[in-house]
């Protein structure tokens, strides 16, 4: 797919899939390799959810690539990713393309359950591509982050609510982030067909696409970053970077398209790069 | 058939904490309505009406589930730090706890209890608005459901009635819209008693977190203006 | 929510004391219900309010009593503004006060209801000042420019002044009205327009004794050397008689 979430390839249909829906459970585990790099003990692909260790973008980090080997998730599927990073590792995790939310054909809702665990003086790039709800698709997504005191993070979350020029599927999901045990930020969304207000003035109006990147950095607790509306023509999206009540930076952005909110998150994350200095 | 005449012991009291003259600050803000009318977003009964119900079910909701959940018993200072969590704008959150610092004043003047004392002192500069409203209500002999219902209909008559002063929207209309609002009311209150339950059985992360996007940015936006007729 | 009684509203129904019943028809200086110590016993800052309609002086007068006396007493300021701060804003770009002495209340378009039917705010603005500028002998809080009708609460100011301006027309005494009526001081402004507006202050002092019995009228011309000093003077007699009932 290009940048915009427009598919280029899309695989609509899983021949082989069984009518109930797939459940599948992948699991990373990435800990310090004595020399100073990043071993991965754990990389067990499940399902649609295959993944792949690639080259490192960064020194002393490992990265890991979501190849998504069927299209997923369908109705009825239940998939989960489970990642932990322990003391000392550094990992970077993507996706190879946009993942695509579809009907199944049971017509039954979808969960992806995400969970990532980080420990002190760990770091974790969460950085998957968006995540695009297709017409009549019914997905909840939850990504649920526990960071130990001490723990890095940068997080990105995309939504976009249909293909091009396509009806919007039902998505609700919820991010839920503690640091060392306490809130640090919850944030849910229900969005689509059958959900409240959720295109009215007050949630999304007539963007439809939602992004957030967020920054969890100790540094920050010291200097937490300044509040900036980011710059950008109404038009196509506006965004704002904000300091959370812990140490941590959040970068919201609401844009017409997947391309869009990117932009304003790249926009918000390098202000708050600059700000944890 | 039967008709269920037992009401609540205090329900009255409910009357009071909800009304809109319960002098504890609400007046001087708009809960988003100011930014949405300069962003063209509101400008008649029906966008208020469409604004009115984005509010309730995000913002309105994790509120009427914060005071449902404090009425209920849950601990106000790990609601308080729910709430911080909920509220990715620091205008937002500089509101909450302002407007929960007036409400508590009010709340101790009508309804002296050891409760609001002990909330008060652990949070001086003010605790978020629900979750003192929800201590209120407990300690004026209120339900959560109550505590929940008084939450959510604050979030929808705070707009309707900056509405009415800054688009000089006929007053009948925009109090029809809360009327037509007042099953979707009912709901969300129902549904925010349903999570405090499950809170008090698990932790704060059982309540809802529903976020209004164009609400947490425009509220920044707001709170940078030079001149403006609400506080938010 | 407005409270507004038209401004036809003739008197307005305070409580009387035990001393407005011996006296007679008008209430006794108003004495706020807000507690007169600190959480640490002592007593707590004079608190005056100032109302009256749009233009009349307001803003000018607060500035004027700062600059007399801010030189022996420890005074801040709480602004009301209809547009949030741009009383405050004058204020501060004339100097009057240390920019930490001054705040301002946002009123939601309302700002009667901000100094008399939900106090919170202002409350909260006045302990806040007494909490960061250390222990203040005066604190003034300026209402936004309103109707006739706009009064301050007992709960939040010990005593009001009300300014209205004789460019406003000489009429003003006669309607009425309880911050006309009723206020401590009815301060008459701008005296120097009297006679480019046509405007006969003696009517206007008759007028006002009819509506005010007793109570005090103070005329000023804030143009002229030294012209808030009939208001400096009732400010002064307030303090006194605040610090002596402390004693």
């Amino acid at each position: 797919m290009d940048r915009g979430g427009r598919m280029t390839a899309v695989v609509p249909t899983r021949a082989t899939a069984p009518a109930s829906g797939v459940r599948a459970a992948a699991r990373i585990v990435a800990a310090p390799d004595g020399r100073g790099g990043t071993a991965l003990p754990v990389l067990d692909g499940a399902g649609p959810l295959a993944l792949r260790r690639t080259r490192a973008v960064a020194p002393g980090t490992a990265q890991v690539t979501v190849v998504g080997a069927m299209s997923a998730p369908l109705g009825g599927d239940h998939l989960s990713l489970d990642t932990r990073v322990r003391t000392g590792a550094r990992l970077a995790v993507g996706s190879a393309a946009a993942t695509v939310s579809l009907p199944g054909r049971c017509g039954r809702s979808a969960t992806y359950d995400v969970r990532l665990t980080v420990d002190s003086d760990a770091e974790l790039c969460w950085l998957p591509e968006p995540l695009i709800a297709a017409a009549g698709s019914d997905l909840a997504m939850t990504t649920r982050v526990d960071l130990a005191e001490g723990a890095r993070l940068v997080l990105r979350e995309e939504l976009v609510l249909g293909r091009a020029g396509e009806r919007p599927g039902r998505l609700v999901s919820r991010l839920t982030v503690r640091l060392d045990g306490r809130a640090l930020l919850d944030q849910g969304l229900a969005l689509g067909p059958g959900a409240p207000g959720w295109s009215g003035p007050a949630v999304l109006d007539r963007y439809r696409a939602v992004g957030q990147l967020l920054v969890v950095e100790p540094r920050f607790r010291d200097r937490p970053c300044q509040v900036a509306v980011l710059p950008s023509d109404p038009a196509e999206g506006e965004a704002m970077l904000t300091p959370l009540a812990g140490p941590a930076a959040l970068v919201t952005a609401l844009a017409e398209d997947a391309l869009m909110v990117r932009r304003l998150l790249d926009a918000g994350r390098q202000a708050a790069a600059a700000a944890a200095g | 058939m039967t008709i269920t005449t037992t009401a609540p012991a205090n329900r009255a009291a409910l009357l009071v904490l909800a009304d809109g003259r319960f002098p504890a600050g609400g007046h001087a803000h708009s809960g988003g309505a100011e930014a949405a009318v300069a962003a063209g977003r509101l400008y008649d009964a029906t966008s208020l009406e469409a604004f009115c119900r984005g509010r309730l079910d995000t913002a309105g909701l994790v509120a009427a589930a914060l005071a449902a959940a404090a009425a209920a018993g849950v601990d106000p200072l790990l609601l308080d730090e729910a709430a911080d969590a909920r509220t990715p704008s620091p205008a937002l959150r500089a509101t909450a706890r302002k407007l929960g610092r007036q409400m508590m004043r009010a709340a101790r003047a009508c309804w002296p209890s050891p409760v609001l004392d002990a909330l008060a002192a652990a949070r001086p500069r003010g605790a978020h608005q629900p979750v003192v409203l929800g201590v209120t209500a407990s300690a004026a002999g209120l339900g959560p459901l109550d505590a929940a219902h008084a939450a959510a209909y604050e979030a929808v008559s705070g707009p309707a009635t900056a509405a009415v002063r800054l688009l000089s929207l006929d007053p009948f209309d925009a109090t029809a819209v809360l009327a037509r609002l007042a099953p979707d009311l009912d709901r969300v209150a129902q549904q925010a008693v349903d999570s405090a339950r499950l809170a008090l059985d698990s932790d704060v992360d059982a309540l809802p977190a529903a976020s209004a996007p164009l609400l947490e940015i425009a509220a920044e936006r707001h709170a940078a203006w030079p001149v403006r007729l609400f506080a938010s | 929510m407005h409270l507004d009684h038209p401004e036809t509203y003739p008197q307005r129904y305070s409580h009387p004391s035990p001393a407005t019943a011996l006296s007679g028809k008008h209430p006794a200086p108003t004495s706020s219900s807000a507690p007169t110590v600190r959480p640490d016993g002592t007593r707590r800052a004079l608190r005056i309010g100032l109302g009256g309609p749009v233009g009349s002086g307001k803003t000018a007068t607060v500035a004027a009593i700062c600059r007399q006396l801010r030189d022996e007493l420890s005074i801040a300021v709480v602004t009301n503004d209809i547009y949030t701060r741009e009383d405050a804003e004058f204020l501060l770009r004339n100097a009057v006060l240390p920019a930490e002495r001054i705040t301002a209340v946002e009123t939601g378009a309302c700002p009667h209801t901000a100094i008399r039917d939900d106090i919170s705010a202002n409350l909260e603005a006045v302990e806040d000042l007494e909490e960061t500028v250390g222990p203040l002998d005066l604190v003034l809080v300026e209402s936004g420019g309103d109707n006739l009708t706009a009064t301050f609460s007992k709960g939040l100011v010990d005593a009001q002044i009300f300014v209205i301006d004789v460019a406003g027309g000489d009429k003003i005494p006669r309607k009425g009205g309880p911050g006309v009526s009723t206020a401590d001081l009815l301060v008459v402004n701008k005296t120097d327009l009297a006679p480019l507006v046509g405007a006969d202050l003696g009517v206007m002092a008759r007028d006002a004794r009819t509506q005010r019995g007793e109570l005090p009228v103070a005329f000023t011309s804030l143009t002229e050397p030294d012209g808030i000093a009939p208001v400096i003077g009732w400010v002064r007699e307030r303090l006194a008689g605040w610090t002596a009932a402390a004693a």
